[in-house]
């Protein structure tokens, strides 16, 4: 901003024509003779970066050699990340959870539940994180971004009471204010998922699983605040509002535990925070890694426990379990690997051709020089 | 009943319908309204203020406006309303505020309401405080000018009191004296002048600096002494208010129901400054805005650049774009939302898919508003702007003797200065000084080379060069004399200026130092100090010797013939003019009283008697030879040359360089002395204290004028200003005074001259008969002082005089004599015109009493003819310059401008077509030519002159066809030069012929056309403007010139000798024509460059940008979802990556200066080669949508299928496409400087802390793409960066690539080998820097690293 004001400076100095300030003549006569300044003559030394074979080719090579370690490590970073992915959707009839997708929708009361055994080939070492994903939904649908009320998550109380416009028509309902209001909260996932490890001799054993630290720290302490203050009673300052139509139980009826109820429910938090692409996963629980010489998760079969009580029938959407490790670069994704690997090997190559192309034609540039 | 008469008349033109309505629009017009007004039947009644109809007056006034002037547009109360209409005159500001509206509506508001006003608002702002700034500007001139003081007659105190200019009424008498002011439009009815005269100077309003008489409303003359306001009962009938300068109808009722008719003669414009006269009377006609010269005054001009035109085409263009893209979303949308039924992430209440469609169609419309560039049009004034600083500043057109910058004009057309293809150029004052200087003269056949004179002119001109430190004394010179008339009038002048034109005070100060180094009209110091050839003065000198003899050879007889042709040469040189004569001391329409009676004044008159040119008898001197000597030369006089610069000034840093001169000076002087030392009786006091002054005058000589001038007004009367109508006048005037053949004085019947040797003379003027461009020559009729003949002078163009001068009748010999001198002095007059010298024939008649009896009764009757007066006059005119006798002829040297000539090569190897359209003659014109190198001696010259259209038709078929042969045969080896006179010309432009001039004109190198009117120069242009669709570029000084530079679509205003019209009138005023080369070359090239690179850039940013917008619809169900925060979107464009291009707008240097300096061919090239063509926008545009894919989808396979939130993916796409938008800018730049890195980093960081500050603490902010949290997140977390470099790196590499292959594959050769000199050039510098450190101080080295160049610049040489 600096630099643009500057600027501005100079056009009107210009306009107005005044160019030499009078401070900048010693003596008393004022000569319009304009100073003789690098700046107002234009000769402000200069870089003059021609880009030529011979100039841009160490870069090329430079990048080569830069990117394409990149792309290993990141290769095989990413190929060292343990991913596991399950569909529960049930869209086949095989699928144990078919009978719950087609009956489902969201007037219904009755919860229903399947399980779906998996198996985990490798052992699982350290935290593993437990997303549900969801494929075809449009989360960052113009108008479902836009309906929700920050102000009443971050516990304001009169948006509380009156929730903004942009909740409509998920703001009201018979004529009590919807807390959350907004169809991102009235849309909130609520299948319950819960894991057991299939022991080889036959005894399930449910496997804990973290509910909180999942939403960002910055989310769950200041961006969401339940109305009423830290300690108060969650009921109480909910009192006079109605649960979004879509929910079984109200906001504050949530969780047992008071850090992770109401509007500070890491789960809806986690929600809340509308994903960038239609297919998109969510991070669900966290399974805390218990002791150093066991893995996380073994070898073995697992079933998953799934409270079916999300449709996406409608919309042909999946659902999807994941289970998976993370590196310093995030979950698995090869591309990025490819990627650099991809680019800097392009470099690499055109900075050979290059160097071809100087050897035959740049011999008569120079190359960038610095003047003055 | 006269008002009475009108209401009738005006009763039934109402009733006869519209047709002449517009005839009654109330002349209210703002003066910005320049259409010229059609002069209706209504007439105005104007009555005296304070006189008898004092009640009446009421009536009448009423409607008239006062004397006050509001140039401004806007009040305080009225700018926000007035300023907003104006803005919204422009499209793109309706644009956005449509945008802005429309995201009120709920259905398709895509961001918060406030945001989208942001960028209207800001621009609205800037451009609001840019409009504020000028008008403000323009008031305080306003107030200036209307606060001037007047001198008004106020009826209550029966006087004249001070008023200022605001508070003068029609009606009112307003006094004014010399010099001052003319605050309003007068009706003059008195003048203190006994003829009821007085003078104006319109150089104000047209630029003109010549004099101009006014005459009192013709019978109030005659009222004679004293005028009385009080008693003027007359009531003045005139036109309406309307902007024809030259036209004023009316007339003058006066009690007794006399009419007096009224004419433009009579009429005192406002701004014009009164000259000569003591004092003057007139009543307000018009006033204020009414004035003729408030109605002529044209607000600033608003040209649009090629470029811009093109701009808006591409404008278009992105339009396109932008609704194939919203019709893409619209019609996804449709498609997408028919796809789903009731899914859970679809807002209940959402209307059917078509309509849903048609909403996000607008929305999408808000969403990539950015595309179509508003910040563009902003941008690129800023940019004009900056450019405009630098050309302003430009140190190389900075003149030393004006003290003058260029000034520019015209803010918005920089760029066009780079693509400049014709070249039309004014002769005098452009290419040349328009310095009149008397260089040579042939007299009686003889040629009198001055060779010192010319010697003299050299070393005024090497003075000239260097004379920068003297200008400091000079100026201080001239600040003292500011309690004289005439500096007074300097100031003065320079305000009713902005009366005119509202003008910057720069150019205030300009004028006034312009005025200032010009102290009488042509009173150029060069002009004056003719250094007389030692020949003719022996000559002259001889009179007396001669004379002794007189009675013996016929030998000696010839010698007197010569003698008295030069006594009649110097004569007629002294008094064939229209030069007004003027000296602080005197009175200038007076003639000041002839000194002591002469003796033997007879003898002298006896002898030129004798020296009859038509009878050549030896003549017969009687009377005391002696004496006749010593009236010859009175003493005093005889040392004199008359210099009117007296050493007094003890700073005169000039005094060696004059030693030449000196010496001349006395060689010429001790001859003269030793002839008057006889007679010391009749020496006068004064004349004495001349002789002593004129003995210093030698070492003087050369000092510059101006100062001196000042000085020696107190103490020399001698000291005369000659203010003439051309600039030849003068420097005629001025050599015949160096000849001690002084005009000192003129009145209406006669004239004061000293002759040499015989004092002074009143020479009876009985005509004038004034110079017209038919005739070509102008005569005065007088009354010889020695003989008693009545004698006509006729001093004219070579060509005209030489015909008229061809029948002599005589004897023999007589024949003989003369036909000789007529060989001799043809012969010079080549000789001269080959030297490139201005000829000027001077011829002389002797008429009979009968003779002149019956011409004076054609004369009179001519005169007195009301119908065809222009034609019995010409005439009458041409009946008595007949017969004339040739006595011999000048040559003045109007010299070039510096650099003239390399300036028009360098142009001329730029691929500019020169054309030279000058009022001159054709050999002058071929001549200058020749001389500025823009005529070479390979060049084949084409002459057309025709008497008739048919003619012209046969010769341009003709040398069409020669032309072409040509062609074929040498592949046009040999260039042609057309020469066209201004006759052929007017049936060159005419319809049927245009084509084969057009035609002929392309295939030569250069076209003259000379002998052209005004009219006709800006028709040339048009035409090959319009024609031919080149950019055109006119340059000339002169108010002829007006009309060609508006025309142009670069006009350029030289501000020199001629006023200051052209400049009031151009785009860019320069003080020499030698500044054009770095104009065009340097400036024009850059500007081109800068900004077209700009304008592809600000496209290439906006395409790229927006794009990533509108892949991000595919993956959100062509919602009109943004990933980016709402805020940075806007800002984006608007503040983290606006600066940049300004810079690099303002700043790149695709090329350096001296390279461009020294291969003009490079503007050829990238005129040619044009940057900002389609194909370079449409590739701009492609790889805009590539660096957007790659920008949009890495992050997009980066980040698929993970848990990141909108905003969390949208912060890398724009992270890196910010980092990409300002790399390819140091790409794509020429040069990168402190700046350049400085605005690049502020850009980034600004962006940076932009986002982390909004991210930590804007918690419920920006409703639905708040940030919070996500970027302070995300600079942890190394996958943003990784994903950021792999963006960047992979949407640069093809440009970088192409940028590379490109400058390796297809050097341009001339850039090459420039760079490699260049960089020898570097090298050198380099060493002379070592060598400068190990030799001298650090001072030393200071000019040298400062300097571009190897030599340190004149300033530093200076001080």
């Amino acid at each position: 901003m600096m630099a643009s004001s500057y600027k501005d400076e100079d056009g009107h100095i210009s306009v107005s024509g005044s160019g030499a300030p009078a401070g900048a003549v010693g003596d008393s006569l004022r000569s319009k003779k304009p100073e003789n300044t690098a700046f107002k003559q234009q000769r402000l030394p200069a870089w003059q970066p021609i880009l030529t074979a011979g100039t841009v080719l160490p870069a090329f090579f430079i990048i080569g050699l830069i990117f394409i370690p990149i792309g290993i490590g990141l290769y095989v970073t990413s190929n060292n990340i343990k991913e596991f992915e399950i569909d529960y959707t049930g869209v086949d009839v095989s699928s144990p959870c078919f009978d719950c997708s087609q009956k489902l929708s969201w007037n219904s009361t009755r919860p229903c539940t399947c399980s779906i055994t998996f198996q985990l080939d490798q052992p699982y070492e350290s935290n593993v994180f437990m997303y549900y994903g969801l494929s075809n939904f449009y989360q960052n649908h113009r108008r479902y971004v836009k309906s929700r009320d920050d102000s009443q998550l971050n516990g304001n109380e009169e948006s509380l009471r009156k929730p903004s416009k942009e909740c409509e028509p998920y703001g009201k309902h018979s004529n009590k204010p919807i807390a959350p209001c907004g169809a991102i909260a009235n849309s909130m996932f609520n299948d319950t998922l819960e894991l057991f490890y299939n022991e080889p001799n036959g005894t399930r054993v449910q496997i804990p699983l973290t509910a909180t630290g999942i939403a960002w720290w910055t989310d769950k302490h200041v961006k969401f605040r339940n109305p009423g203050g830290e300690n108060g009673n969650l009921t109480a300052a909910f009192q006079g509002t109605a649960k979004p139509v879509n929910w079984r139980r109200p906001v504050y009826e949530l969780d047992a535990d008071p850090d992770n109820n109401g509007f500070i429910n890491e789960d809806f938090i986690v929600w809340m925070r509308t994903a960038a692409l239609p297919t998109f996963r969510k991070l669900y629980r966290i399974i805390q890694r218990r002791n150093n010489l066991l893995p996380t998760l073994p070898r073995g079969n697992y079933t998953l426990e799934v409270v079916y009580n999300y449709p996406v029938r409608s919309f042909e959407g999946r659902k999807r379990m994941i289970l998976s490790t993370i590196s310093w670069m995030g979950g698995k994704n090869p591309f990025l690997g490819i990627a650099y690997i991809t680019v800097g090997s392009v470099c690499f190559l055109l900075g050979v051709v290059l160097l071809i192309i100087h050897h035959k034609y740049g011999n008569r540039t120079n190359g960038a020089d610095i003047s003055h | 009943m006269d008002r009475f008469h009108w209401l009738r008349h005006r009763c039934r033109q109402q009733l006869t319908g519209d047709s002449e309505r517009g005839c009654y629009a109330s002349p209210d017009g703002l003066p910005s309204k320049t259409s010229p007004q059609r002069v209706c039947g209504r007439r105005r009644t104007v009555l005296a203020r304070h006189g008898p109809h004092r009640h009446e007056y009421e009536d009448v006034s009423k409607k008239y406006k006062g004397n006050a002037i509001r140039t401004t547009k806007y009040s305080l109360l009225t700018f926000i309303p007035m300023n907003l209409f104006q803005q919204f005159h422009r499209a793109a500001n309706l644009y956005f505020l449509f945008l802005a509206l429309l995201n009120w509506v709920p259905v398709v508001e895509a961001f918060e309401k406030e945001i989208t006003m942001i960028p209207l608002l800001v621009v609205l702002l800037v451009i609001a405080v840019k409009d504020a700034i000028e008008d403000y500007r323009r008031y305080l001139f306003d107030k200036k000018v209307n606060n001037n003081m007047v001198r008004v007659f106020c009826g209550k105190q029966n006087a004249y009191i001070d008023r200022c200019w605001k508070d003068v009424r029609v009606g009112d008498f307003v006094r004014l004296s010399c010099n001052e002011i003319i605050p309003a439009d007068l009706l003059l009815l008195y003048s203190s002048d006994p003829r009821g005269v007085c003078y104006i100077e319109t150089a104000n309003l047209d630029g003109e600096t010549n004099l101009k008489l006014r005459q009192v409303v013709s019978d109030l003359s005659l009222q004679g002494a004293d005028f009385t306001p009080e008693s003027f009962h007359s009531r003045i009938e005139c036109e309406n208010p309307n902007n024809d300068l030259s036209r004023f109808k009316g007339y003058i009722e006066h009690s007794g129901e006399v009419r007096v008719g009224l004419h433009s003669g009579n009429l005192l414009l406002r701004s014009c400054t009164i000259r000569n006269t003591e004092t003057v009377v007139g009543i307000v006609v018009y006033a204020g805005h009414e004035t003729k010269a408030m109605m002529n005054n044209s607000g600033p001009r608003y040209k649009r650049s090629q470029l811009e035109k093109r701009l808006n085409t591409d404008v278009v263009w992105c339009v396109v774009l932008l609704l194939v893209m919203c019709l893409t979303a619209a019609v996804g949308h449709g498609l997408w939302l028919k796809s789903f039924k009731d899914s859970v992430f679809q807002v209940i209440g959402e209307t059917s898919p078509a309509l849903a469609g048609f909403y996000v169609f607008w929305t999408m419309i808000i969403v990539l508003q950015v595309l179509i560039p508003i910040s563009l049009y902003v941008s690129i004034e800023i940019v004009k702007l900056g450019q405009i600083y630098f050309i302003h500043n430009d140190l190389d057109f900075y003149n030393e003797q004006l003290d003058s910058r260029i000034q520019c004009r015209a803010l918005n057309i920089t760029e066009d200065l780079g693509q400049i293809q014709y070249l039309f150029s004014d002769k005098t004052g452009t290419l040349t000084e328009n310095k009149m200087v008397f260089r040579r003269c042939s007299i009686f056949g003889v040629d009198y080379p001055h060779a010192d004179n010319a010697r003299r002119l050299e070393v005024y001109e090497a003075e000239q060069n260097e004379a920068t430190g003297r200008t400091v004394t000079l100026k201080s010179a001239c600040s003292r004399k500011s309690l004289s008339c005439r500096s007074l009038s300097c100031n003065r002048s320079s305000v009713s200026l902005h009366t005119l034109t509202g003008e910057s005070l720069e150019e205030e100060e300009q004028l006034s130092n312009h005025a200032a180094t010009r102290t009488g009209a042509f009173c150029s110091r060069m002009a004056k100090d003719v250094v007389p050839d030692p020949e003719l003065v022996r000559k002259l000198n001889c009179l007396c010797s001669s004379a002794l003899s007189v009675r013996g050879s016929s030998a000696e007889s010839l010698s007197s013939l010569e003698l008295t042709y030069i006594t009649d040469f110097f004569l007629a040189l002294a008094i064939c003019n229209s030069v007004v004569v003027s000296s602080p001391t005197q009175p200038r329409h007076m003639v000041p009283e002839a000194r002591a009676p002469l003796r033997s004044l007879e003898e002298i008159k006896l002898m030129f008697q004798r020296l009859n040119f038509y009878s050549f008898s030896p003549p017969q001197i009687k009377g005391s030879p002696r004496s006749f000597t010593s009236k010859l030369f009175p003493r005093g006089k005889t040392g004199s040359f008359t210099f009117n610069t007296p050493p007094r000034s003890g700073v005169d840093p000039a005094l060696e360089s004059d030693q030449e001169a000196c010496k001349l000076k006395s060689k010429v002087d001790l001859p003269d002395r030793g002839d008057g030392g006889g007679s010391a009786a009749s020496r006068s006091l004064e004349e004495l204290e001349n002789f002593r002054e004129a003995k210093g005058d030698g070492d003087n000589q050369n000092l510059e004028g101006l100062g001196a001038d000042a000085e020696s007004k107190e103490d020399s009367d001698d000291e005369l200003l000659y203010e003439a109508e051309s600039p030849d006048e003068a420097a005629l005037v001025h050599a015949a005074r160096a000849y001690r053949c002084t005009l000192r004085g003129r009145s209406a019947e006669s004239l004061l001259v000293d002759l040499p040797g015989i004092g002074s003379l009143v020479v009876q003027l009985l005509h004038i008969l004034p110079f017209d461009s038919n005739r070509k020559r102008m005569s005065v009729v007088v009354r010889h002082p020695l003989t008693g003949q009545v004698v006509v002078y006729t001093k004219g163009a070579d060509s005209v005089i030489m015909d008229l001068a061809e029948t002599q009748e005589g004897s023999e010999r007589a024949q003989e004599i003369y036909s000789r001198i007529r060989e001799e002095t043809q012969k010079h007059l080549d000789g001269y015109a080959r030297e490139g010298l201005r000829t000027l024939c001077i011829a002389k008649k002797v008429l009979e009493e009968e003779e002149y009896e019956v011409w004076l009764k054609r004369q009179l009757l001519a005169e007195s003819s009301i119908e065809n007066q222009e034609e019995l006059l010409l005439d009458s005119a041409q009946r008595l310059e007949t017969n004339l006798t040739l006595l011999g002829c000048t040559g003045i040297v109007d010299r070039l401008q510096e650099e003239v000539p390399e300036t028009i090569e360098a142009l001329q190897d730029a691929g500019i077509k020169v054309w030279v359209l000058t009022g001159d003659k054709q050999e002058t014109a071929i001549n200058v030519a020749n001389a500025c190198k823009l005529l070479r001696s390979s060049d084949r010259l084409l002459t057309a002159n025709c008497g008739s259209k048919d003619a012209f038709a046969a010769l341009l078929g003709e040398l069409l066809m020669e032309v072409q042969r040509e062609e074929e045969r040498e592949d046009g080896a040999s260039s042609y030069v057309l020469v066209i006179d201004g006759r052929t010309l007017e049936w060159a432009l005419q319809e049927e012929l245009k084509g084969g001039f057009l035609e002929l004109s392309r295939k030569c190198k250069a076209v003259i056309c000379c002998r052209s009117t005004p009219l006709q120069k800006s028709k040339v242009v048009q035409l090959i403007r319009d024609k031919l669709g080149v950019m055109t570029l006119a340059v000339g000084d002169g108010a002829n010139d007006v009309s060609m530079i508006q025309v142009a679509d670069v006009g350029i205003g030289i501000s020199g000798q001629e006023g200051m019209q052209a400049v009031m009138s151009s785009d860019f005023a320069i003080s020499r024509f030698k500044h054009l080369k770095k104009l065009l070359l340097v400036h024009g090239h850059w500007c081109y460059h800068r900004l077209a690179n700009m304008i592809l850039y600000f496209f290439y940013k906006n395409v790229m940008y927006v794009n990533l917008l509108f892949w991000y619809q595919f993956f959100c169900g062509f919602s009109g979802s943004v990933m980016i925060n709402s805020w940075v979107l806007i800002l984006f464009n608007l503040v983290f990556t606006s600066v940049p291009p300004l810079v690099y707008g303002i700043l790149d240097r695709d090329t350096p200066a001296d390279t461009l300096m020294k291969l003009p061919e490079l503007y050829e090239a990238a005129r040619t080669t044009k940057v900002y063509i389609p194909s370079t926008f449409w590739i701009t545009i492609l790889d805009a949508f590539y660096q957007s894919l790659v920008c949009f989808f890495v992050p997009y396979f980066a980040l698929a299928g993970s848990d990141a939130g909108t905003l969390s993916f949208g912060s890398p796409v724009n992270t890196s496409a910010l980092f990409v938008i300002l790399l390819h800018q140091v790409i794509e730049s020429n040069t990168l400087t402190w700046i350049h890195v400085l605005v690049l980093v502020l850009s980034a960081a600004l962006y940076f802390g932009f986002v982390q500050l909004y991210s930590a603490f804007c918690v419920v902010c920006s409703h639905p793409t708040n940030l919070f949290g996500v970027e302070t997140l995300l600079i942890t977390q190394p996958l943003f960066y990784i994903i950021c470099a792999l963006t960047t790196v992979t949407a640069l590499l093809p440009r970088i690539l192409f940028r590379a292959l490109f400058n390796t594959l297809h050097p341009s050769s001339a850039l090459r080998s420039a760079q490699r000199e260049e960089a020898a050039a570097e090298r050198y510098r380099r060493r002379m820097q070592r060598w400068n450190l190990k030799h001298s101080g650090p001072s030393g080295l200071q000019v040298c690293a400062d300097n571009a160049g190897l030599e340190p610049s004149e300033d530093e040489v200076v001080s």
